[in-house]
């Protein structure tokens, strides 16, 4: 079984998801695991993928076409290759969440969304209902299309060494156009690839409130994230959000300050290894699958813990 | 122009789901159900798109049971034209869930189609990307923002990264994410008129579509518990748990 990996990158770095993704492929192939970098100019993202260990084979597709990584030019590319390949993956991230439905459908497949575990080559399992469920899949498509739960699988290492192949040209697609892009610029790591996030939600009161969350993010190199109540009051920005329809994080250390734990904020963070929930509210939801709860002023004793923290590091 | 939205049936969010005892699914039964929120949301940018004059008809589809009948009724009320439910009691899976939709798009011409972005219940976030790969039209995902202007979508999407704007010829699909809009309430006034707007029914076979399911369900499974943690008292046992017992600072 050929897999082929989309990779996600914006053409300098290839992104943290798509080494978990190339895990699940390893997991899932008994034949080549080859990687599709297409962008514009991103030939240093596919000597970075080349060093991955467990990849055969890069594909560079390199075309001002695929250079946001827009669905469509990228899914016309995925077809014209799917016929070498017997599963095609991608992170299920925002970007492999666009792209991979819309080759699944060209190529007739019920794509399988959010792959946690693969039990054979034609037998998956995916949370349903905000992960309150585990449903076990098994797929009767000729050819697997899958985007993988990134927190479900290892990041694959270095020290492969594949070949790059540059494929020809892309067709444009002249009717979705680029327009511009906001990032939000963080010297902070990646919140799905943190080793601590820390949370904050509504009981935060306020943006300027919110800034807490920062000082206590500093104390620990933690990645800042969000509930909904959070992102939709303003208080933090929307690629913070953490949760169903948000991201899925799973770091060694998850703190929730002033978050109640809706599910579908708990959907995004219960496979945290380590739960601290800090709520004044004692009937919070969140506190049944903390593993530490402190049922408090978040105002008291985040800047206690805050203190403590600083004077651990100095 | 006319809008498509889609509509689902779902276990209404703020119910807690229960694994079938014998792994076959969900409890469904005496189970409060809703549409699926994002495609209120769907429906309120498409109704505020008609308020505003940009389009000119609204039309609610939706697919599932009888019972879909009543978020269909839903939709008409909170300002949907009229509705389409194409009847079935199957589980239809997101591909084929798509191939419908393209066909009541060709049969009504529609230039626009807005759907949420995934369903609470399978989660599965891809039927909007379907739908616009069978229909061959430009695609904008997790759209936070919306307008129309000379023939195109200019979409602001929710990216894992931040916000992107693309710009899509019409026709084109729109796929909703949580802060495109608030949805409204529907009035009591606009529910007594929704009850007489049109709703049409169809089959599968009438649109000429193969919805047999691709991926079969071997069992559905309740996830591992995680245990009870402990309490602490304040921050200086917090951190001392963290510490010493955790270990992970």
């Amino acid at each position: 079984m050929a897999v082929l990996v989309l990779a996600e990158h914006d053409n300098s770095v290839l992104a943290a998801a798509t080494r978990n993704t190339v895990t699940a492929a390893a997991q899932l192939a008994t034949g080549p695991v080859h990687v599709l970098v297409a962008g514009q100019a991103a030939s240093a993202v596919a000597a970075e993928a080349a060093r991955l260990s467990g990849v055969e084979k890069i594909l560079l597709a390199d075309d001002a076409a695929y250079a946001y990584g827009l669905a469509e030019p990228l899914a016309a590319l995925l077809i014209s290759l799917a016929e070498n390949y017997d599963a095609i993956l991608a992170p299920a991230t925002t970007f492999g969440k666009n792209v991979l439905p819309r080759a699944a459908a060209l190529l007739d497949v019920a794509q399988i969304s959010d792959v946690t575990a693969i039990l054979s080559p034609d037998t998956f399992v995916r949370p349903i209902y905000a992960g309150n469920a585990l449903a076990t899949v098994q797929s009767t498509d000729k050819r697997k299309v899958i985007t993988v739960r990134t927190t479900a699988f290892a990041p694959a290492a270095d020290g492969g060494a594949a070949i790059i192949e540059s494929l020809s040209a892309a067709i444009p697609v002249p009717r979705s156009q680029f327009v511009g892009r906001e990032v939000t610029r963080s010297e902070r790591p990646d919140l799905t690839a943190a080793r601590v996030v820390v949370s904050g939600g509504r009981g935060l009161g306020s943006k300027e409130n919110f800034l807490l969350m920062e000082k206590l993010a500093d104390t620990l190199g933690a990645a800042i994230g969000a509930s909904r109540a959070a992102v939709d009051a303003g208080y933090a920005p929307n690629d913070a959000q953490v949760g169903q329809t948000g991201k899925i994080v799973a770091p060694d250390l998850y703190i929730a300050v002033g978050i109640s734990g809706a599910i579908q904020h708990l959907a995004g963070m219960k496979d945290s290894k380590v739960i601290v929930a800090i709520n004044k509210d004692e009937e919070a939801p969140i506190f049944q699958l903390a593993d530490y709860s402190l049922v408090g002023d978040l105002f008291v004793e985040l800047p206690k813990l805050c203190a403590l923290l600083s004077g651990a590091q100095g | 122009m006319k809008i498509l939205v889609a509509v689902k049936r779902v276990i209404d969010y703020n119910v807690r789901v229960r694994v079938r005892a014998d792994g076959s699914g969900v409890e469904t039964a005496n189970v409060k159900f809703s549409m699926n929120p994002f495609d209120e949301i769907a429906l309120e940018e498409a109704v505020r798109l008609k308020e505003s004059g940009a389009a000119t008809e609204v039309i609610a589809v939706s697919i599932g049971p009888v019972q879909a009948q009543e978020t269909l009724r839903s939709a008409l009320a909170m300002g949907a034209d009229r509705a389409i439910l194409i009847q079935t009691d199957e589980a239809v899976e997101p591909l084929a869930v798509a191939k419908l939709l393209a066909a009541v798009a060709r049969r009504e011409s529609v230039e626009l189609a807005i759907l949420g972005k995934q369903a609470i219940d399978d989660d599965a976030n891809q039927t909007g990307q379907m739908l616009a790969a069978l229909l061959d039209w430009p695609q904008g995902t997790f759209a936070s923002k919306l307008s129309i202007e000379n023939g195109h979508a200019i979409v602001t999407r929710e990216i894992d990264g931040g916000l992107e704007t693309i710009r899509l010829a019409l026709p084109a699909l729109i796929t909703t994410d949580l802060r495109l809009n608030t949805p409204r309430y529907a009035s009591l006034p606009n529910i007594m008129k929704a009850k007489k707007k049109p709703l049409e029914v169809l089959t599968q076979a009438e649109l000429g579509v193969d919805i047999t399911p691709r991926l079969v369900t071997l069992k559905v499974e309740e996830p591992p518990k995680r245990k009870a943690g402990v309490k602490v008292a304040d921050a200086a046992q917090l951190f001392d748990k963290l510490k010493h017992e955790a270990k992970v600072i």
